[in-house]
């Protein structure tokens, strides 16, 4: 069909949205990005059974938590469609890319990464792992 | 399990004003089950609170950590060689676990990053109960194993008040009426009997009148 959608747009595929957990949002956000937009298929379409259902939840509580933060609760959203219906990923995409855009960059700033936790070496728990690279 | 909910980041935030660096404590125990304070929330309040500071405009190293336990020293001497590198730390173990980490770090300053709630079961994925309050000698043998101190909200002894209305307590229509429960958990054991034996007035000693409590095994001492 090759419709377009905002060049800013970058895919990050997950096996299901049921995968997408509330620490790899909000790490896209304290890396910089400016939105996160969650693409889970339709409701009740979840091969799964409840990964959509499961993500929209975890959605909405990471928009309380940035909006309350100061970084804006409408930067992350979650829509519902088939994977196979391009023109609506492109609506939802443009009209999610409109949003970011009225609310400007992302207040946090352009992070690389994460500082660091000072380990010991052998220590147990190891610096955050990179798990999503916005 | 002990069960603890998180404190809202906006109650937390004042007391890290000026702070250099800070160390976001987990536990791998009762606070993981119950989602409250184990890896997964470190991490969730650790990029929060990083996210916050740039906002602030400041550089704060914000570390995070989780231990096996926090109510034990073995565990709690794991920090032994980090912790220097923090002003101050925010345990996500329950009580028990904040105030352990504070005695064994005197000069650090330790805030509560949960509220600790209280003993109880999951009763499902995100929804726990009360059901025990340590009262110190446990009743359970005579009341078929359903505790009326910490499920029975006048803790009565001997049979439920007039509120018990449908089996709900009149506090709520929500509350389960823990006498009722009885009942009918001696009616399905067959011990209906026992209903008809009187408790003694119970020896409030053992519970939180009676001052904090230790206990001491002097077989197991070291
Ligand atoms: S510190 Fe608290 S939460 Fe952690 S294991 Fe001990 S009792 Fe459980
Ligand atoms: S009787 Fe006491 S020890 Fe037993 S479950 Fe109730 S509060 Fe806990």
């Amino acid at each position: 069909m090759r419709l377009g959608y905002p060049e800013s747009v970058k895919i990050i595929r997950v096996p299901c949205t049921g995968k997408v957990d509330a620490l790899h949002l909000l790490r896209c956000f304290e890396r910089g990005a400016d939105g996160v937009l969650v693409v889970g298929c339709r409701e009740g379409d979840c091969h799964y059974q409840s990964g959509n259902f499961r993500a929209r939840k975890r959605v909405g509580e990471v928009g309380a938590l940035l909006e309350r933060i100061g970084v804006g609760g409408g930067r992350v959203r979650m829509v519902n469609l088939s994977s196979s219906d391009a023109p609506l990923f492109v609506r939802a995409a443009r009209e999610f890319h409109e949003a970011v855009l009225a609310a400007g960059p992302n207040p946090v700033g352009r992070r690389r990464r994460p500082e660091p936790a000072p380990a010991r070496a052998g220590a147990p728990n190891p610096p955050p792992q990179e798990a999503i690279r916005p | 399990m002990i069960v603890a909910e998180r404190k809202p980041i906006e109650e937390i935030l004042p007391w890290l004003e000026g702070v250099r660096s800070v160390l976001v404590l987990g536990c791998n125990e009762c606070v993981t089950v119950c989602e409250a304070g184990g890896k997964k929330e470190v991490g969730l309040l650790a990029s929060a609170l990083r996210m916050v500071f740039a906002q602030q405009g400041r550089e704060v190293n914000v570390g995070e950590r989780t231990l096996e336990r926090q109510c034990d020293p073995e565990y709690l001497d794991e920090l032994r060689d980090s912790i220097d590198a923090y002003d101050a730390v925010v345990s996500l173990a329950c009580g028990v676990g904040i105030q352990f980490t504070a005695e064994r770090y005197p000069s650090k300053a330790v805030y509560p990053g949960v509220n600790t709630c209280f003993m109880g079961a999951a009763l499902e994925r995100g929804v726990w109960a009360e059901r025990c309050q340590g009262c110190g000698q446990c009743l359970l043998a005579l009341t078929g194993a359903v505790c009326p101190v910490a499920r029975c909200a006048k803790r009565l002894f001997n049979g439920p008040c007039g509120g018990s209305t449908a089996g709900k307590c009149e506090i709520g229509p929500d509350v389960e009426c823990a006498w009722q429960r009885i009942i009918d958990r001696l009616k399905a054991l067959g011990r209906l009997a026992d209903y008809e034996t009187l408790i003694p007035v119970k020896d409030w000693s053992k519970d939180r009148a009676g001052g904090p409590r230790k206990v001491v095994r002097e077989d197991v001492r070291s």
